[in-house]
């Protein structure tokens, strides 16, 4: 029971409590690196080490903080923890990076962030605040792999850069939907997922 | 003509929601009437056409790899582009906060009516991401920076006041229970995307 609460946390965001599907956060990003595999992944590590990192910050400065101020002194955090994301991907990987383009600075206003430490991370313990943060940066991930797959899947016949479909089928009058890597099926694939979510969870439903 | 073009583009083609997604949280939380969508699309209107312009200005005098020049000889090879976001995110939560103090002085009717979203605008990502569209782009003047931010502010507000519109009516119709509140509205957004994609293509 003790060992259940203490990682209540880390499992809530993965279905129950999703950042994207039932918080309605983070939406912008989810939906804006998902026309391909790599640069989702890509992003789903860069948001959950932002996230997982700013939240301990802020937790342990949770008591020093004048609320007045908060906003300012998490934007603070949170862009010094983005820039070096940043500057780490640009020497590690700069053909995703330069993919992601804006969105790795938009990290900033990702309201996930926003959202978990004005609502988590400013009452709690750092290391709970920790698994919050890791729990909300696998789940906003979950929903990234999830409609990257099947816009990749479909878009382009590939998963992470690889044929899938085979030659034949093309030579066969297969043809890749082109409607998939276009930005509005980005939004209706969530519109679906939150679809079979909430069919699931009865309680979720309005 | 050329701004003209970048306008007409920023406002249908480039458009924030449709085309890059910014702005998608406010835009999803604000839309259930039309009154406050606007308002709130009136706020980020204004605040996009200031702070394009300032930022434009510190990119091009203070950012950028040689920017520094106009201080001297010994500042030319300065290259501070690894402070860009801080700065930027710095500059429009400052520039929000001035315009909340100088509405609410010089016309309290205005500050009534936007109340809450003021404040808020100041994390909306629509401002940051025409920001760094704009750094991106490397726009040659401060005009053509601020033409591209009424351009996308307009665009922002024509989205987030349609999609409120369809909302309000939407409570009438008939919407299978676990697609109600969220679900329905992500679909509509989609099928309003692919209703402007038939502007791509335009040019004046």
């Amino acid at each position: 029971m003790n060992l259940k609460k203490t990682f209540l946390p880390l499992i809530n965001p993965l279905s129950k409590d999703n950042p994207v599907i039932v918080q309605v956060l983070g939406i912008c990003s989810a939906l804006a690196v998902t026309a391909k595999m790599e640069p989702a992944l890509v992003m789903t590590i860069s948001v959950t080490a932002v996230l997982a990192l700013s939240n301990v910050i802020i937790s342990l400065l949770r008591n020093t903080i004048p609320t007045s101020i908060r906003i300012i002194v998490q934007l603070v955090v949170v862009a010094a923890l983005v820039v070096i994301v940043d500057q780490v991907l640009k020497a590690w990987n700069y053909e995703v990076s330069k993919a992601l383009s804006v969105f790795i600075g938009l990290i900033i206003t990702n309201c996930i962030i926003m959202g978990r430490l004005e609502a988590f991370a400013l009452n709690n313990r750092p290391w709970q605040a920790f698994l919050d943060g890791i729990g909300n940066g696998i789940g906003y991930g979950i929903i990234l792999v999830i409609v990257s797959f099947f816009r990749e899947l479909f878009g382009s016949g590939t998963l992470m850069g690889y044929q899938i479909f085979p030659q034949s089928w093309y030579e066969a009058g297969y043809m890749n939907n082109g409607m998939m890597i276009l930005p509005p099926m980005a939004l209706i694939l969530v519109g679906c997922i939150i679809w079979v979510h909430r069919a699931k969870n009865k309680d979720l439903q309005e | 003509m050329e701004n003209l073009n970048l306008f007409i583009r920023s406002i249908f083609i480039d458009n924030m929601i449709f085309a890059y997604f910014l702005g998608m949280c406010s835009f999803l939380a604000v839309s259930k009437n039309v009154k406050t969508a606007f308002g709130l699309g009136v706020a980020v209107t204004f605040v996009l056409l200031i702070s394009l312009p300032i930022t434009w200005c510190i990119n091009q005098y203070i950012l950028q790899p040689g920017a520094l020049s106009w201080l001297g000889e010994e500042y030319a090879s300065a290259d501070l582009s690894f402070l860009g976001l801080i700065m930027f995110i710095a500059v429009i939560a400052a520039l929000v906060q001035i315009l909340e103090m100088v509405i609410e002085k010089y016309s309290p009717g205005l500050y009534n009516s936007l109340g809450i979203f003021l404040p808020l605008i100041a994390v909306n990502c629509a401002i940051l991401g025409a920001v760094l569209f704009m750094q991106q782009r490397e726009f040659t003047n401060a005009w053509t920076a601020t033409v591209y931010g009424a351009g996308s502010g307009i665009g922002w507000l024509l989205a987030i006041v349609c999609l409120a519109a369809i909302r309000e009516r939407l409570d009438y119709s008939n919407v299978p229970k676990p697609l109600r509140g969220i679900g329905i509205t992500f679909i509509i957004t989609g099928l309003m995307g692919i209703a402007f994609m038939s502007f791509l293509g335009i040019k004046l």
